[in-house]
């Protein structure tokens, strides 16, 4: 690559600002319902909170069960911001952005400080467990609406400005996770993950990135939560339950696990398919359950996972041909 | 003072179930190595078998109590053949994904069948209370704390002094030098996952007699206690397994029993915080081995 | 002074001594074996020497500096890179990657540098791709630089482990059975590629081996382990042949 404006970086912009001008387009025309407006917004959030779990998840190989919590500390921390002040509404929501995603980094940063010792299962648990205490501690704060919830946060002017502004901050959380993860530090996440003792053998220091991938992806979770919170305009703690965590887990491993586009195109399906599956909402949980079981078992037939391999091979292949990627070359 | 001893009746009522619930994550963690997640759920589904024998069918109680058993020990079977056994050689992230998609899979049938409601269940054990001096003692918590105890001492003898119990404790130390050994390693694996869910199915019996309702979510979050209390103890050890299992259950209702009023908006959250301190202070276990990790 | 010293090293596992009193020197730029039956201990050895264990008595030195004790991050950085008996590479990312990793340490970039893709992103990771490209090629794995490591041929997977090792630029390396699994052709060219390395680094080498030929054909002197104590040391040719060797490997009878 010569210089960050390649042939690639031009189609990419392009597709960014068509997409945003289609949904815009569809928003004002008044073709798209209210609520497929409100989806839009919906996707923005989800696909953020997805991404930022799949750095945990699929780019460190670390299962935390506790997501919904970095959510929650952004949400109440940006919202608390922008419901004790009094400035103009674009200026309250970057300043909600980030009041929200530092607290919510300090969060992930204090947490994952204090598990470093721990792997796996012990891991998956105790993010739980953080994430349940959490919401509960979150109730006795004062200020922040205890049980009732936190009500009176500014809402955006519109549906259209809404999905504008989280449009944009998931552009750049896209931007970021895509160059973090293909920088020198991106390989140090997934060399860890592949292979621990390995990683140390050369040097890495494991304790110190995991800190690092927790606190970026709890930031960027802290963002998501302030744009939840803009959209509902009160936040309430049942809004952050287990359930939400192992939601956006669903949507990591559909996604494939280490892959950006599939963190991205899962989370669309998901987020949108009740909608447009009116009725199967009893089902729904159901359907997630069977879709993990049947993800890991594809995953451990080794026909499937040849296929997988064969296929992003090529795809390097044609990458590293026509100079597409954002491959050092 | 009664209310002291109450609460610590109570805490040594709710520990004896940990106690049983610890049992069964500690022997499938000790010899499949891995966090059976649906644990917990197994129980729930086996107090909604017996909301179903007592409430629906109106079966006599000690059928009702022996279908329990059975039910869960057919599901911990059935669900170890289907979705873990596949997965014996995948990672590790991935059986754990497995074992919550199999937690979240349970749950989601029983809020289909039985919806969100809490379900209340017929009486089906009811026993008085010992009067001793100004003390009253349920007579049902003798019961639990005599069960729990006889399980665990017939556990240890079964471990010890049958053949398929040395198998287990080959399978635990080395899976693969086991099977040298000529140990049939899936059906060790098979017989483990059936006994701690009879176990659970135990379990499901004791809540059920004392705290008498259901509802889906019952058994995770008990379940995710119950594993706490058993990495606390000391994975693979059955007295570790009582330890962790008394002392949450203990310092749960003491503190839950004694937090100021002002707090109690965050009770869920001291459990959770116990949890938390449990695992981190440690995670080897009071009565665990240290395992050195071959290079 | 030698590059690797190392002083009544040893270590205890729940009361057995694993590896027992050992001692050795190694000169800069020398090709020295460590041997012995299964089990011996050669690999706890390794494992000290790289921080992953602790001795429990005894010290080592790298280059005159006493490196027990450390972790085995510090240890990798301050000189000491070593292969894997069972192979360890990073499955799920492509050959050249691989190699990237072992360069980490030495590229200077920060977070900043690389979330927003500034200029010193660039031209290190221009530098450090074409360092990374020259290694691969030193094994002949260029041309599957773009390959998942897990994909390779197992050969290819030895050659990759020590290239990865040979990126953290170390003083020593360590290679632990780097011809098992392998056939006598592939064997000899690794006997070659190995001999190479020492001659283009300028590398000292330490290496744990069972095949005997291999052995013969490239250490200058080897240090014979048994049951986590030394038996002889000394010559290859010498030590091979010492009749307390001799019994170890064919036994009693």
């Amino acid at each position: 690559m010569k210089n960050i404006f390649t042939k690639g970086f031009f189609s990419k912009l392009i597709l960014i600002i068509a997409i945003w001008a289609v949904v815009a387009l569809l928003m004002v025309s008044g073709v798209m319902s209210r609520s497929m407006q409100s989806l839009m917004i919906k996707i923005c959030y989800y696909t953020i909170l997805t991404l930022s779990l799949d750095l945990i998840v699929g780019y460190l190989g670390d299962l935390s069960l506790g997501h919904a919590a970095f959510y929650l500390v952004g949400a109440y921390a940006g919202c608390a911001v922008a419901v004790y002040t009094n400035l103009p509404l674009l200026v309250k929501f970057v300043l909600a952005l980030i009041v929200g995603g530092a607290a919510a980094a300090l969060v992930g940063f204090l947490i994952s400080k204090a598990i470093i010792k721990l792997r796996g299962d012990y891991l998956a648990i105790v993010t739980l467990a953080f994430g349940e205490f959490i919401r509960s501690f979150v109730k006795i704060i004062p200020g922040l609406g205890g049980t009732k919830g936190l009500m009176g946060i500014p809402s955006f002017d519109s549906r259209l400005e809404g999905f504008t502004l989280a449009y944009i901050v998931l552009i750049l959380v896209i931007l970021v996770i895509y160059n973090f993860t293909h920088s020198r530090h991106g390989r140090t996440i997934t060399a860890i993950r592949d292979n621990a003792i390995a990683s140390e053998s050369v040097g890495i220091n494991i304790k110190n990135n995991k800190v690092l991938v927790f606190t970026i992806a709890s930031f960027m979770a802290g963002m998501a939560g302030v744009i939840f919170g803009f959209y509902k305009t009160t936040l309430n703690p049942s809004d952050f339950t287990y359930n939400l965590s192992i939601e956006v887990l669903v949507m990591v491993v559909l996604g494939g696990m280490g892959s950006i586009k599939g963190s991205i195109i899962a989370s669309v399906i998901i987020v949108a398919l009740p909608e447009v599956l009116r009725g199967a909402e009893d089902f729904r949980m159901l359907i997630y359950a069977v879709a993990l079981i049947a993800m890991m078992m594809l995953n451990a037939s080794p026909r499937f996972t040849a296929i997988k391999r064969s296929f992003g091979e090529k795809m390097n292949g044609l990458r590293a041909k026509f100079k597409l990627g954002g491959k050092a070359k | 003072m009664q209310m002291l001893i109450s609460t610590i009746i109570d805490g040594l009522n709710l520990g004896s179930v940990y106690a049983l619930v610890a049992l069964g994550y500690s022997m499938v963690y000790g010899i499949a190595k891995m966090l059976n997640f649906a644990h917990g759920d197994v129980i729930m589904v086996g107090i909604y078998t017996i909301f179903v024998g007592l409430n629906m069918l109106s079966l006599p109680a000690p059928v009702t109590i022996l279908m329990c058993v059975a039910v869960c020990a057919l599901l911990g079977f059935t669900v170890e053949k289907l979705a873990y056994k596949p997965l014996r050689n995948s990672t590790p992230l991935s059986v754990l994904i497995t074992a919550i998609g199999v937690s979240y899979l349970l749950q989601n049938v029983a809020l289909l069948i039985f919806k969100s409601d809490r379900k209340f269940l017929q009486s089906f054990i009811s026993l008085g209370k010992l009067t001793i001096g100004e003390f009253e003692m349920p007579i049902i918590s003798l019961v639990i704390w005599g069960t729990t105890l006889v399980i665990m001492i017939a556990l240890d003898i079964f471990i010890k002094k049958t053949s398929m119990g040395r198998a287990m404790l080959a399978v635990s130390e080395d899976k693969g030098a086991a099977q040298l050994m000529g140990v049939n390693v899936n059906r060790t694996i098979s017989i483990t996952f059936i006994i701690g869910s009879a176990l659970a199915g135990i379990a499901a019996i004791l809540y059920a007699a004392k705290y008498q309702n259901v509802d889906p979510y019952t058994g995770s979050v008990f379940g995710i206690k119950a594993f706490a209390a058993a990495v606390f103890g000391g994975i693979g050890s059955i007295p570790g397994a009582m330890i962790g299992g008394l002392s949450l259950g203990l310092i749960e209702a003491l503190t839950i029993g004694f937090l100021p009023d002002s707090l109690a908006a965050a009770s869920d959250g001291v459990a959770y915080a116990l949890l938390i301190l449990m695992l981190i202070l440690k995670p080897s276990g009071l009565l665990g081995k240290k395992r050195v990790e071959k290079v | 002074m030698s590059m690797l010293k190392v002083e009544n090293l040893g270590i205890t596992f729940g009361g057995l001594k694993a590896v027992d009193n050992l001692s050795l020197e190694i000169e800069k730029n020398e090709l020295y074996g460590l041997i012995g039956p299964n089990g011996a201990g050669k690999t706890t050895v390794f494992n000290m020497l790289t921080g992953v264990y602790k001795p429990t008595t005894g010290k080592f030195y790298l280059d005159g500096e006493d490196l027990t004790g450390h972790s085995s991050i510090e240890i990798n950085r301050k000189g000491i890179a070593r292969t894997f008996q069972n192979i360890r590479l990073f499955g799920e990312m492509t050959v050249a990657d691989n190699v990237m990793v072992g360069l980490n340490n030495q590229m200077k970039y920060s977070l900043l540098d690389g979330i927003l893709r500034l200029p010193k992103y660039f031209s290190e990771e221009r530098e450090f791709s074409k360092r990374a490209d020259e290694l691969l090629a030193v094994f002949d794995l260029y041309n599957d630089r773009d390959t998942l490591a897990s994909n390779l041929p197992y050969g290819k997977q030895r050659k990759l482990e020590i290239a990865r090792a040979l990126a953290t630029s170390p003083k020593l390396l360590l290679l632990d059975e780097p011809a098992a699994g392998m056939n006598p052709n592939e064997t000899a060219e690794l006997m070659n590629t190995i001999r190479f390395v020492r001659e283009k680094f300028d590398m000292t080498i330490l290496l744990i081996e069972h095949d005997m030929k291999l052995v013969m054909g490239i250490c200058e002197r080897v240090t014979v382990l048994n049951f986590g104590t030394e038996l002889a040391k000394g010559e290859t040719s010498v030590a091979l042949n010492d009749p307390q060797v001799v019994k170890a490997y064919l036994g009693d009878d």
